[in-house]
């Protein structure tokens, strides 16, 4: 006798956040993406509606990497120098849909350029590479206030996710991705409280909940991917059940984790393996989005993604 | 927790005078308020004063589901005039209430059956109010056992305890909170459990103190629903900080916020 599945019914549903705008939507996007919008826990197909898969994004800066493993860099060539050819690259070669572009270069240890220079490597950046774009800030809250609203205005209309947003520093860009019309990265240290405390104190500035996207802050395999893992699972239990403070996708940035591990750097190989592994893991606890460096880890988790869509419809 | 806002009461002096006088506006004014305080459905009741209950529900239905389409509780001890209720309702329906005796069930959950209605079973009898908690558990079995019989969802039936006032029953409290407990226990899928909240401080100074201390424990005991005035702030404030304890929504430092937005 056929054991029947168990399956839960779910009054919550995720929110459905999209990225780029195409000339008809009133930016210049080639094509925009959703994500989010699922009905069940992550992949389980027959108990509620999975619309979106993942997606992967390559991260790109606006300088020439610094911090990046030799690895990656091989893998790109000289051409990864200049962040436009860069980025051409993601997309021509790699067949990248998504970009995420890191204003590293506004960092006041990593070239400290000015909110106009910022702004106008974005304008540059968006009449050259035309896919959906993910921009982010270099991590710098002070110098972040000043360049980000500037890049974010640069991209206006172009329905960007723009990050990130803290719980001690998002009233600044909070502002800024609601004149200019994109939604935004809220960022919580692996803490499902501060997570669910950011997202409330957003819209409470008048950011629709529907455009916000959490990153959970994620560590690699080995360094903390569980707690990761378990942070995602408790915040969809809580949005499938109705918590609505709690259902935005989520964005992972695997590459800058992965390549950061001891293991990552051992062996080339055992580099692609390890963001390929930490990628595919988040995958199974409800990563939206993946921030990728390593084109070949790039392809793994991408077939891995079609695979697992096309054993589920 | 499933609230019912209890506000629209032929009772109260302002819903009695808007039954007589027809005003819509003060009914519809009364709804819009409870759902905007967080009420998920409305007690309609015409109270003991209506001259006419058989007209007086079917128009509190129509006029509230006009500006609401929360579920509406039929709220009245004739089963003619919840019948007059049903067949005007658009939005889902709760039947309040049946009894324990068979002459009540055998006319009520039929008609629940017949308008796809959830139904309150109250555990009281012609035979008096019970008086400690095996005697509650007695009459839930009843209640129970007539449903099952019935055909009718143990899942749709929301089991009352009857709550007491503090100052006439103070030694019931306890098995009141006890029966909340125990009524899950007693069949698999369990009945919902519900209380008529303000019953417990009739008479009493402090009420809202006593209201919000006792739901808190119910709460704890596992009552899944309650008729209640959801415009009392710190009674629906002190109803989320017990559910964030007992771990029903995940702690952020605007809860209170957070449980509005949800």
């Amino acid at each position: 006798m056929e054991t029947p599945l168990v399956l839960e019914k779910w009054p919550g549903v995720i929110s459905t956040v999209t990225i780029g705008a195409t000339a008809q939507e009133g930016g210049t996007r080639s094509h925009s993406l959703k994500i989010g919008g699922q009905s069940s826990m992550p992949l389980l197909f027959k108990e509620g509606a999975n619309p979106n898969k993942p997606k992967l994004a390559f991260e790109v800066w606006d300088v020439a990497p610094s911090d990046f493993d030799e690895e990656v860099i091989k893998a790109f060539g000289k051409e990864i120098n200049d962040p436009l050819v860069w980025a051409e690259i993601c997309v021509n070669k790699f067949k990248a849909e998504l970009l995420c572009l890191k204003m590293q270069g506004t960092h006041p240890d990593f070239g400290n350029k000015s909110p106009e220079e910022a702004a106008k490597f974005v304008s540059a950046f968006l009449s050259k590479v035309k896919v959906p774009l993910i921009i982010t800030g270099s991590g710098d809250d002070s110098k972040d206030n000043l360049v980000m609203p500037a890049c974010s205005e640069a991209a206006k209309k172009e329905r960007c996710l723009v990050g990130s947003a803290v719980q001690d520093n998002y009233k600044t860009l909070t502002a800024s991705v609601l004149a200019d019309g994109h939604s935004i990265i809220a960022e919580s240290p692996i803490d499902i409280n501060i997570a669910k405390q950011l997202n409330i104190l957003i819209s409470d500035m008048g950011l629709p909940l529907e455009r916000i996207v959490i990153d959970p802050t994620i560590g690699a395999l080995g360094y903390g991917l569980e707690y990761a893992y378990s942070i995602m699972e408790r915040a969809r239990l809580a949005a499938l059940s109705g918590d609505k403070t709690l259902a935005s996708p989520f964005i992972c940035f695997v590459g800058q984790e992965a390549w950061r591990a001891k293991e990552a750097k051992t062996n080339p190989e055992q580099g692609i393996m390890w963001e390929t592994l930490t990628a595919s893991n988040l995958i199974q606890s409800g990563a939206d989005v993946l921030v990728m460096r390593h084109p070949k880890a790039f392809t793994n988790v991408s077939n891995y993604i079609e695979e697992l869509f096309n054993l589920g419809s | 927790m499933f609230i019912i806002g209890e506000l629209i009461n032929g009772m109260y002096a302002n819903i009695a005078s808007a039954l007589k006088e027809r005003n819509k506006k003060i009914v519809q004014d009364c709804a819009r308020e409870q759902v905007a305080a967080g009420a998920d459905a409305l007690d309609l009741s015409c109270g003991t004063a209506s001259k006419n209950p058989l007209l007086d529900m079917p128009w509190l239905v129509e006029t509230v589901q006009e500006v609401t389409d929360k579920p509406l509780c039929l709220d009245s001890s004739k089963p003619k005039v919840i019948e007059e209720g049903l067949k005007a309702a658009k939005n889902k329906t709760i039947i309040n209430s049946t009894t324990a005796d068979r002459e009540k069930l055998e006319i009520l959950v039929p008609l629940a059956k017949k308008y796809n209605s959830k139904l309150i079973g109250i555990t009281i009898s012609s035979k008096g109010i019970p008086q400690n908690k095996d005697q509650r558990l007695e009459l839930a079995a009843q209640i129970l056992d007539y449903v099952n019989e019935a055909g009718f969802a143990v899942s749709d039936l929301y089991l009352d305890p009857i709550v007491m006032p503090v100052n006439v029953a103070q030694d019931q409290m306890k098995d009141i909170l006890e029966a909340i407990a125990e009524f899950k226990m007693l069949c698999e899928p369990a009945p919902q459990t519900i209380i008529g909240l303000s019953n417990i401080s009739q008479g009493a100074k402090h009420r809202s103190l006593i209201n919000r201390t006792f739901l808190t424990m119910a709460v704890a005991s596992g009552l899944d629903s309650a008729i209640l005035d959801p415009k009392d702030k710190e009674l629906m404030d002190t109803l989320i900080a017990a559910e964030l304890i007992l771990n029903k929504n995940i702690y952020c430092d605007s809860f209170l916020d957070a449980y509005r937005k949800k």
